[in-house]
Protein backbone atom coordinates (compact mmCIF):
# COMPACT_ATOMS: atom_id res chain seq x y z
CA UNK A 1 0.00 0.00 0.00
CA UNK A 2 1.31 3.28 -1.42
CA UNK A 3 -0.23 6.41 -0.53
CA UNK A 4 -0.71 9.23 -2.95
CA UNK A 5 -1.08 13.04 -2.70
CA UNK A 6 -3.82 14.84 -1.85
CA UNK A 7 -6.42 14.21 -4.67
CA UNK A 8 -9.22 16.90 -5.40
CA UNK A 9 -12.60 15.83 -4.42
CA UNK A 10 -15.87 16.72 -5.81
CA UNK A 11 -19.24 15.88 -3.52
CA UNK A 12 -21.87 14.77 -5.59
CA UNK A 13 -24.23 13.77 -3.11
CA UNK A 14 -25.03 14.26 0.34
CA UNK A 15 -27.66 11.77 2.03
CA UNK A 16 -29.07 12.51 5.92
CA UNK A 17 -28.20 9.46 7.44
CA UNK A 18 -29.46 10.22 11.02
CA UNK A 19 -30.47 12.77 12.61
CA UNK A 20 -26.58 13.69 13.65
CA UNK A 21 -25.06 12.10 10.39
CA UNK A 22 -24.76 12.35 6.60
CA UNK A 23 -23.28 10.24 4.15
CA UNK A 24 -21.41 12.13 1.37
CA UNK A 25 -20.81 10.48 -2.44
CA UNK A 26 -17.57 12.11 -3.28
CA UNK A 27 -16.04 11.81 -7.14
CA UNK A 28 -12.41 11.17 -6.94
CA UNK A 29 -10.42 11.32 -10.37
CA UNK A 30 -8.10 8.75 -10.70
CA UNK A 31 -8.76 7.02 -7.22
CA UNK A 32 -7.02 3.52 -7.44
CA UNK A 33 -9.92 1.74 -5.18
CA UNK A 34 -9.95 0.86 -1.74
CA UNK A 35 -10.00 -2.62 0.06
CA UNK A 36 -13.00 -2.82 2.35
CA UNK A 37 -12.37 -1.28 5.93
CA UNK A 38 -9.63 1.81 4.86
CA UNK A 39 -10.13 4.91 5.62
CA UNK A 40 -9.66 8.37 4.04
CA UNK A 41 -7.94 11.59 5.83
CA UNK A 42 -9.81 14.15 4.00
CA UNK A 43 -8.27 18.14 4.03
CA UNK A 44 -10.34 21.15 3.92
CA UNK A 45 -9.02 24.28 3.13
CA UNK A 46 -10.60 28.41 3.93
CA UNK A 47 -9.79 30.79 1.38
CA UNK A 48 -7.35 32.17 3.20
CA UNK A 49 -5.55 29.09 3.71
CA UNK A 50 -6.51 27.64 6.83
CA UNK A 51 -6.45 24.16 6.53
CA UNK A 52 -8.01 21.39 8.91
CA UNK A 53 -7.65 17.45 8.11
CA UNK A 54 -9.27 14.42 10.01
CA UNK A 55 -9.95 10.53 8.97
CA UNK A 56 -12.84 8.77 7.80
CA UNK A 57 -14.15 5.24 7.34
CA UNK A 58 -15.04 4.34 3.78
CA UNK A 59 -18.74 2.91 3.70
CA UNK A 60 -17.42 1.83 -0.32
CA UNK A 61 -14.94 -0.52 -1.37
CA UNK A 62 -13.51 -1.43 -4.57
CA UNK A 63 -12.70 -0.06 -7.75
CA UNK A 64 -15.07 2.95 -9.04
CA UNK A 65 -13.94 6.65 -9.06
CA UNK A 66 -16.80 7.26 -6.38
CA UNK A 67 -16.32 6.92 -3.06
CA UNK A 68 -18.90 7.13 0.20
CA UNK A 69 -18.25 8.88 3.72
CA UNK A 70 -20.44 8.29 6.49
CA UNK A 71 -19.84 11.50 9.04
CA UNK A 72 -21.53 11.56 12.62
CA UNK A 73 -21.35 15.37 13.95
CA UNK A 74 -19.50 16.02 16.99
CA UNK A 75 -21.43 18.59 18.09
CA UNK A 76 -18.14 20.84 19.52
CA UNK A 77 -16.11 19.77 16.31
CA UNK A 78 -14.66 21.51 13.46
CA UNK A 79 -14.71 19.18 10.73
CA UNK A 80 -17.84 17.01 11.28
CA UNK A 81 -20.07 20.04 11.87
CA UNK A 82 -19.09 21.47 8.13
CA UNK A 83 -19.20 17.88 6.40
CA UNK A 84 -22.72 16.98 8.33
CA UNK A 85 -24.66 20.55 7.86
CA UNK A 86 -22.89 22.93 5.22
CA UNK A 87 -20.83 20.98 2.63
CA UNK A 88 -23.20 20.93 -0.65
CA UNK A 89 -23.56 18.82 -4.00
CA UNK A 90 -20.69 20.53 -6.01
CA UNK A 91 -18.53 21.71 -3.53
CA UNK A 92 -14.40 20.88 -3.63
CA UNK A 93 -12.62 19.22 -1.10
CA UNK A 94 -9.38 16.38 -0.97
CA UNK A 95 -8.85 13.32 -0.16
CA UNK A 96 -5.26 11.39 0.81
CA UNK A 97 -5.83 7.77 0.76
CA UNK A 98 -6.92 4.83 1.08
CA UNK A 99 -5.29 4.13 4.29
CA UNK A 100 -5.05 1.09 6.74
CA UNK A 101 -4.42 -2.41 6.20
CA UNK A 102 -5.19 -3.85 9.08
CA UNK A 103 -8.59 -3.33 9.65
CA UNK A 104 -9.80 -4.89 6.16
CA UNK A 105 -11.87 -7.14 5.20
CA UNK A 106 -10.95 -9.60 2.11
CA UNK A 107 -12.93 -12.60 0.41
CA UNK A 108 -10.87 -15.65 0.70
CA UNK A 109 -10.71 -16.87 4.44
CA UNK A 110 -12.11 -19.64 5.59
CA UNK A 111 -13.65 -18.80 8.62
CA UNK A 112 -16.93 -17.11 9.23
CA UNK A 113 -16.62 -13.39 10.08
CA UNK A 114 -18.34 -11.73 12.56
CA UNK A 115 -18.77 -7.46 12.71
CA UNK A 116 -19.74 -5.67 15.55
CA UNK A 117 -20.62 -2.23 15.02
CA UNK A 118 -21.26 0.67 17.86
CA UNK A 119 -22.61 4.05 16.72
CA UNK A 120 -21.17 5.14 13.70
CA UNK A 121 -18.49 2.43 13.71
CA UNK A 122 -20.55 0.58 11.69
CA UNK A 123 -19.19 2.77 8.41
CA UNK A 124 -16.02 0.94 7.84
CA UNK A 125 -18.21 -2.77 8.84
CA UNK A 126 -20.82 -1.39 5.85
CA UNK A 127 -17.95 -1.26 3.44
CA UNK A 128 -17.47 -5.15 5.00
CA UNK A 129 -20.70 -6.22 4.98
CA UNK A 130 -21.03 -5.44 1.35
CA UNK A 131 -18.22 -6.32 -0.09
CA UNK A 132 -18.60 -10.08 1.83
CA UNK A 133 -22.37 -9.74 -0.05
CA UNK A 134 -20.77 -9.42 -3.64
CA UNK A 135 -18.47 -11.92 -2.79
CA UNK A 136 -21.23 -14.23 -2.48
CA UNK A 137 -19.51 -15.11 1.46
CA UNK A 138 -22.82 -13.47 3.16
CA UNK A 139 -23.57 -16.92 4.65
CA UNK A 140 -20.70 -16.91 6.93
CA UNK A 141 -20.83 -12.80 7.74
CA UNK A 142 -22.70 -11.87 10.62
CA UNK A 143 -23.25 -8.09 11.79
CA UNK A 144 -24.59 -6.94 15.42
CA UNK A 145 -25.05 -3.32 15.26
CA UNK A 146 -25.51 -1.12 18.67
CA UNK A 147 -27.52 2.62 18.47
CA UNK A 148 -29.18 4.34 21.05
CA UNK A 149 -32.44 4.10 19.16
CA UNK A 150 -33.57 2.92 15.80
CA UNK A 151 -33.14 6.10 14.15
CA UNK A 152 -29.60 6.57 15.51
CA UNK A 153 -28.88 3.47 12.80
CA UNK A 154 -26.27 5.18 9.75
CA UNK A 155 -27.77 2.65 6.83
CA UNK A 156 -30.76 0.94 8.70
CA UNK A 157 -32.61 0.55 5.44
CA UNK A 158 -29.88 -1.22 3.50
CA UNK A 159 -28.92 -3.19 6.21
CA UNK A 160 -32.68 -4.31 7.14
CA UNK A 161 -33.91 -4.64 2.99
CA UNK A 162 -30.56 -6.96 2.87
CA UNK A 163 -30.96 -9.08 5.46
CA UNK A 164 -32.98 -11.75 3.10
CA UNK A 165 -31.26 -14.89 0.91
CA UNK A 166 -28.08 -13.29 0.16
CA UNK A 167 -27.47 -10.53 2.76
CA UNK A 168 -25.28 -10.78 5.78
CA UNK A 169 -27.92 -11.39 8.68
CA UNK A 170 -28.00 -8.66 10.77
CA UNK A 171 -28.87 -8.38 14.63
CA UNK A 172 -30.12 -5.26 16.59
CA UNK A 173 -29.26 -4.25 19.36
CA UNK A 174 -30.50 -0.52 21.64
CA UNK A 175 -29.43 0.99 24.37
CA UNK A 176 -31.88 3.59 25.14
CA UNK A 177 -35.33 2.59 22.91
CA UNK A 178 -36.24 0.16 20.57
CA UNK A 179 -38.75 0.01 17.65
CA UNK A 180 -42.44 -0.70 18.26
CA UNK A 181 -42.80 -4.49 18.76
CA UNK A 182 -39.01 -4.90 20.17
CA UNK A 183 -38.79 -8.06 22.20
CA UNK A 184 -35.51 -8.32 23.28
CA UNK A 185 -33.66 -5.95 26.29
CA UNK A 186 -33.06 -2.54 25.97
CA UNK A 187 -29.62 -1.83 27.47
CA UNK A 188 -25.76 -2.13 27.35
CA UNK A 189 -24.71 -5.67 25.29
CA UNK A 190 -24.52 -7.79 27.91
CA UNK A 191 -22.43 -11.42 27.83
CA UNK A 192 -26.16 -13.64 26.96
CA UNK A 193 -26.93 -11.22 23.96
CA UNK A 194 -23.12 -11.53 22.46
CA UNK A 195 -23.96 -14.96 22.91
CA UNK A 196 -26.50 -15.26 21.26
CA UNK A 197 -25.88 -13.07 18.03
CA UNK A 198 -21.71 -13.84 17.54
CA UNK A 199 -20.38 -16.39 15.71
CA UNK A 200 -19.50 -18.82 19.02
CA UNK A 201 -15.45 -19.42 19.71
CA UNK A 202 -16.08 -23.21 18.59
CA UNK A 203 -16.57 -21.67 14.97
CA UNK A 204 -13.55 -19.86 15.24
CA UNK A 205 -14.73 -16.53 13.62
CA UNK A 206 -12.53 -13.26 13.15
CA UNK A 207 -14.07 -10.31 14.87
CA UNK A 208 -14.79 -6.99 13.62
CA UNK A 209 -15.34 -4.77 16.24
CA UNK A 210 -15.66 -0.52 15.70
CA UNK A 211 -17.17 2.05 17.44
CA UNK A 212 -16.63 4.70 20.32
CA UNK A 213 -13.58 3.81 23.22
CA UNK A 214 -15.90 2.98 25.91
CA UNK A 215 -18.08 0.21 22.97
CA UNK A 216 -15.10 -1.34 21.84
CA UNK A 217 -13.61 -1.90 25.67
CA UNK A 218 -16.62 -2.63 26.78
CA UNK A 219 -17.43 -5.43 23.74
CA UNK A 220 -13.35 -6.52 23.34
CA UNK A 221 -13.56 -7.56 27.05
CA UNK A 222 -16.63 -9.50 26.90
CA UNK A 223 -15.84 -11.51 23.87
CA UNK A 224 -12.15 -12.58 25.45
CA UNK A 225 -14.42 -13.77 28.66
CA UNK A 226 -15.88 -15.58 26.48
CA UNK A 227 -13.62 -17.61 25.30
CA UNK A 228 -12.73 -15.61 21.48
CA UNK A 229 -8.80 -15.95 21.45
CA UNK A 230 -8.05 -12.13 21.33
CA UNK A 231 -5.75 -12.73 17.81
CA UNK A 232 -9.20 -12.83 16.33
CA UNK A 233 -10.34 -9.59 17.74
CA UNK A 234 -9.63 -6.65 15.40
CA UNK A 235 -10.74 -3.30 16.90
CA UNK A 236 -10.97 0.14 15.45
CA UNK A 237 -11.81 2.99 18.04
CA UNK A 238 -13.19 6.12 17.03
CA UNK A 239 -12.11 9.48 19.40
CA UNK A 240 -13.57 12.63 19.78
CA UNK A 241 -12.83 16.11 18.58
CA UNK B 1 -2.79 24.76 -5.29
CA UNK B 2 -4.99 23.17 -2.62
CA UNK B 3 -8.51 23.18 -3.32
CA UNK B 4 -11.00 25.51 -1.72
CA UNK B 5 -13.84 24.54 0.35
CA UNK B 6 -16.61 26.66 0.22
CA UNK B 7 -17.99 28.01 3.19
CA UNK B 8 -15.09 26.06 4.93
CA UNK B 9 -13.54 27.88 8.46
CA UNK B 10 -16.30 29.02 10.93
CA UNK B 11 -15.46 26.69 13.37
CA UNK B 12 -11.64 26.57 13.50
CA UNK B 13 -9.76 26.16 16.15
CA UNK B 14 -6.92 28.54 17.67
CA UNK B 15 -3.30 27.24 16.14
CA UNK B 16 -0.45 26.55 18.60
CA UNK B 17 3.20 26.71 17.74
CA UNK B 18 3.61 23.70 19.74
CA UNK B 19 1.31 21.61 17.80
CA UNK B 20 3.28 19.66 14.63
CA UNK B 21 1.69 20.37 10.92
CA UNK B 22 -1.95 18.61 10.65
CA UNK B 23 -2.08 17.76 13.96
CA UNK B 24 -5.20 19.72 16.17
CA UNK B 25 -5.97 19.87 19.45
CA UNK B 26 -7.74 17.18 21.54
CA UNK B 27 -8.24 18.00 26.02
CA UNK B 28 -9.65 14.25 26.20
CA UNK B 29 -7.62 11.08 25.67
CA UNK B 30 -8.52 9.25 22.92
CA UNK B 31 -7.37 5.02 22.89
CA UNK B 32 -6.09 3.32 19.68
CA UNK B 33 -5.17 -0.02 19.16
CA UNK B 34 -5.76 -3.06 16.38
CA UNK B 35 -6.83 -5.60 19.77
CA UNK B 36 -8.56 -6.44 22.65
CA UNK B 37 -6.76 -4.76 26.14
CA UNK B 38 -4.39 -7.20 27.39
CA UNK B 39 -5.18 -7.20 31.27
CA UNK B 40 -1.25 -7.95 32.66
CA UNK B 41 -0.78 -8.85 36.72
CA UNK B 42 1.94 -7.06 37.91
CA UNK B 43 3.49 -10.43 39.81
CA UNK B 44 3.84 -11.65 36.18
CA UNK B 45 4.81 -8.49 34.28
CA UNK B 46 8.47 -8.62 33.40
CA UNK B 47 10.54 -5.94 30.89
CA UNK B 48 13.09 -8.11 28.78
CA UNK B 49 16.18 -6.66 27.23
CA UNK B 50 17.86 -8.31 24.52
CA UNK B 51 20.93 -7.49 22.76
CA UNK B 52 22.04 -8.14 18.95
CA UNK B 53 24.69 -10.81 20.23
CA UNK B 54 21.49 -12.71 22.08
CA UNK B 55 22.72 -11.23 25.57
CA UNK B 56 19.87 -9.33 28.09
CA UNK B 57 18.87 -8.19 30.99
CA UNK B 58 15.78 -8.52 32.68
CA UNK B 59 13.59 -6.74 35.50
CA UNK B 60 10.13 -8.22 37.47
CA UNK B 61 8.09 -5.30 38.37
CA UNK B 62 9.79 -4.87 41.49
CA UNK B 63 12.97 -4.57 40.59
CA UNK B 64 11.95 -2.32 37.52
CA UNK B 65 10.61 0.03 40.81
CA UNK B 66 14.03 -0.10 42.51
CA UNK B 67 15.50 1.66 39.14
CA UNK B 68 16.08 5.27 39.07
CA UNK B 69 12.52 7.01 38.37
CA UNK B 70 11.56 10.22 36.09
CA UNK B 71 9.10 13.00 36.24
CA UNK B 72 8.59 13.72 32.58
CA UNK B 73 6.02 16.97 31.51
CA UNK B 74 6.07 16.46 27.45
CA UNK B 75 3.53 16.89 24.32
CA UNK B 76 2.17 14.02 22.61
CA UNK B 77 0.89 13.39 18.86
CA UNK B 78 -0.78 10.99 17.29
CA UNK B 79 -0.56 9.77 13.56
CA UNK B 80 -4.59 10.23 13.52
CA UNK B 81 -3.94 13.81 14.11
CA UNK B 82 -4.68 14.48 17.73
CA UNK B 83 -2.32 15.82 19.65
CA UNK B 84 -2.26 16.52 23.58
CA UNK B 85 -0.07 19.06 24.99
CA UNK B 86 1.45 19.40 28.49
CA UNK B 87 1.20 15.44 29.69
CA UNK B 88 2.68 14.28 32.92
CA UNK B 89 3.94 10.80 32.96
CA UNK B 90 6.57 9.42 35.49
CA UNK B 91 8.84 6.44 34.22
CA UNK B 92 12.27 5.06 33.90
CA UNK B 93 14.13 6.08 31.49
CA UNK B 94 15.78 3.72 28.28
CA UNK B 95 19.36 5.67 29.05
CA UNK B 96 19.16 3.55 32.39
CA UNK B 97 17.80 0.17 30.77
CA UNK B 98 20.22 -0.13 27.46
CA UNK B 99 22.98 0.81 30.05
CA UNK B 100 22.22 -2.36 31.65
CA UNK B 101 23.63 -4.50 28.69
CA UNK B 102 26.84 -4.01 25.91
CA UNK B 103 25.75 -3.18 22.53
CA UNK B 104 26.36 -1.76 18.81
CA UNK B 105 23.09 -2.10 17.64
CA UNK B 106 21.21 0.65 15.67
CA UNK B 107 17.68 -0.43 16.04
CA UNK B 108 15.02 -1.51 18.80
CA UNK B 109 12.14 -3.32 18.05
CA UNK B 110 9.37 -3.00 21.00
CA UNK B 111 7.35 -5.89 22.03
CA UNK B 112 4.33 -5.94 23.40
CA UNK B 113 2.07 -8.04 25.32
CA UNK B 114 -1.19 -9.04 23.38
CA UNK B 115 2.12 -9.46 20.40
CA UNK B 116 2.09 -6.05 19.21
CA UNK B 117 5.63 -4.70 17.71
CA UNK B 118 6.96 -1.63 16.87
CA UNK B 119 10.76 -0.26 15.55
CA UNK B 120 12.41 2.37 16.56
CA UNK B 121 16.08 3.75 15.87
CA UNK B 122 18.06 3.15 18.84
CA UNK B 123 19.42 6.88 18.78
CA UNK B 124 15.57 7.73 19.30
CA UNK B 125 15.53 5.74 22.87
CA UNK B 126 18.52 7.62 24.02
CA UNK B 127 19.98 10.88 25.42
CA UNK B 128 17.02 11.57 27.68
CA UNK B 129 14.06 11.26 24.81
CA UNK B 130 12.13 7.86 25.62
CA UNK B 131 11.03 6.19 29.12
CA UNK B 132 9.23 3.09 30.13
CA UNK B 133 6.31 4.79 32.18
CA UNK B 134 3.83 3.57 34.45
CA UNK B 135 1.95 7.07 35.87
CA UNK B 136 -0.08 9.15 33.50
CA UNK B 137 -1.07 12.27 35.29
CA UNK B 138 -0.23 10.77 39.09
CA UNK B 139 -2.35 8.01 38.76
CA UNK B 140 -1.03 4.28 37.81
CA UNK B 141 -1.46 3.83 33.92
CA UNK B 142 -4.91 2.88 33.07
CA UNK B 143 -4.76 -0.68 31.18
CA UNK B 144 -6.42 1.10 27.69
CA UNK B 145 -3.77 3.62 27.79
CA UNK B 146 -1.09 0.83 27.78
CA UNK B 147 -0.87 -0.31 31.97
CA UNK B 148 0.93 -1.38 33.43
CA UNK B 149 3.54 -0.20 31.71
CA UNK B 150 4.00 1.31 27.89
CA UNK B 151 6.96 2.77 26.26
CA UNK B 152 6.84 6.76 25.79
CA UNK B 153 8.48 8.24 23.34
CA UNK B 154 6.83 11.60 22.66
CA UNK B 155 8.94 13.09 19.64
CA UNK B 156 7.27 10.44 17.29
CA UNK B 157 4.36 9.78 16.78
CA UNK B 158 2.61 7.70 19.58
CA UNK B 159 2.00 4.60 17.78
CA UNK B 160 5.88 4.42 18.56
CA UNK B 161 4.89 4.39 22.49
CA UNK B 162 4.35 0.82 22.68
CA UNK B 163 1.58 0.27 25.01
CA UNK B 164 1.71 -2.72 27.10
CA UNK B 165 5.69 -3.47 26.70
CA UNK B 166 7.12 -6.22 27.57
CA UNK B 167 10.74 -5.79 26.08
CA UNK B 168 13.16 -4.57 23.45
CA UNK B 169 15.10 -6.69 20.97
CA UNK B 170 18.09 -4.26 19.85
CA UNK B 171 19.09 -4.93 16.34
CA UNK B 172 21.70 -3.98 13.61
CA UNK B 173 18.98 -3.74 10.90
CA UNK B 174 15.96 -1.39 10.85
CA UNK B 175 12.70 -3.87 10.25
CA UNK B 176 9.15 -2.93 9.93
CA UNK B 177 6.78 -3.61 13.44
CA UNK B 178 3.24 -4.03 13.17
CA UNK B 179 1.62 -0.64 11.99
CA UNK B 180 4.92 -0.12 9.87
CA UNK B 181 3.78 -3.46 7.76
CA UNK B 182 0.35 -1.72 7.68
CA UNK B 183 1.20 1.30 6.20
CA UNK B 184 2.91 3.75 8.53
CA UNK B 185 6.08 5.41 8.44
CA UNK B 186 9.16 3.57 9.27
CA UNK B 187 10.48 6.66 11.70
CA UNK B 188 7.19 8.50 12.13
CA UNK B 189 8.75 12.44 13.12
CA UNK B 190 5.54 14.33 13.61
CA UNK B 191 7.11 17.86 12.13
CA UNK B 192 8.33 16.24 9.22
CA UNK B 193 4.75 14.25 8.91
CA UNK B 194 5.85 10.96 8.91
CA UNK B 195 2.45 9.24 8.85
CA UNK B 196 2.60 7.07 5.80
CA UNK B 197 4.65 4.79 3.34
Amino acid sequence: MTVGGWRPARVVETVPATPSARILRLAVADWPGSLAGQHVDVRLTAEDGYQAVRSYSLGSYGSGETIELGVDEIPDGEVSPYLVRDVLPGDELEVKGPLGGYFVWQPGGVAPVQFIAGGSGVVPLMAMVRAATDAGAAASARLLYSTRRPENAIYREELSDGAGDRGVAVSWAYTRAAPAGWDGQVGRLDDERLREAVWPPSSAPIVYVCGPTGFVEHVADALVRLGHPPARIRTERFGGA
Amino acid sequence: MAVISRGFGARRRESDPRLPPGQYLTEDFPVLSAGPTPRIDLSEWRFDLRTESGEGASWSWDEFMDLPIEDVHTDIHCVTRWSKLGTSWRGVSLDTLVDAVETEASYAMAHSYGGYTTNIPLEDLLGGRAWVAFEFEGEPLDPEHGGPARLLVPHLYFWKSAKWVRGLTLMDDDEPGFWEQNGYNMHGDPWTEERYW
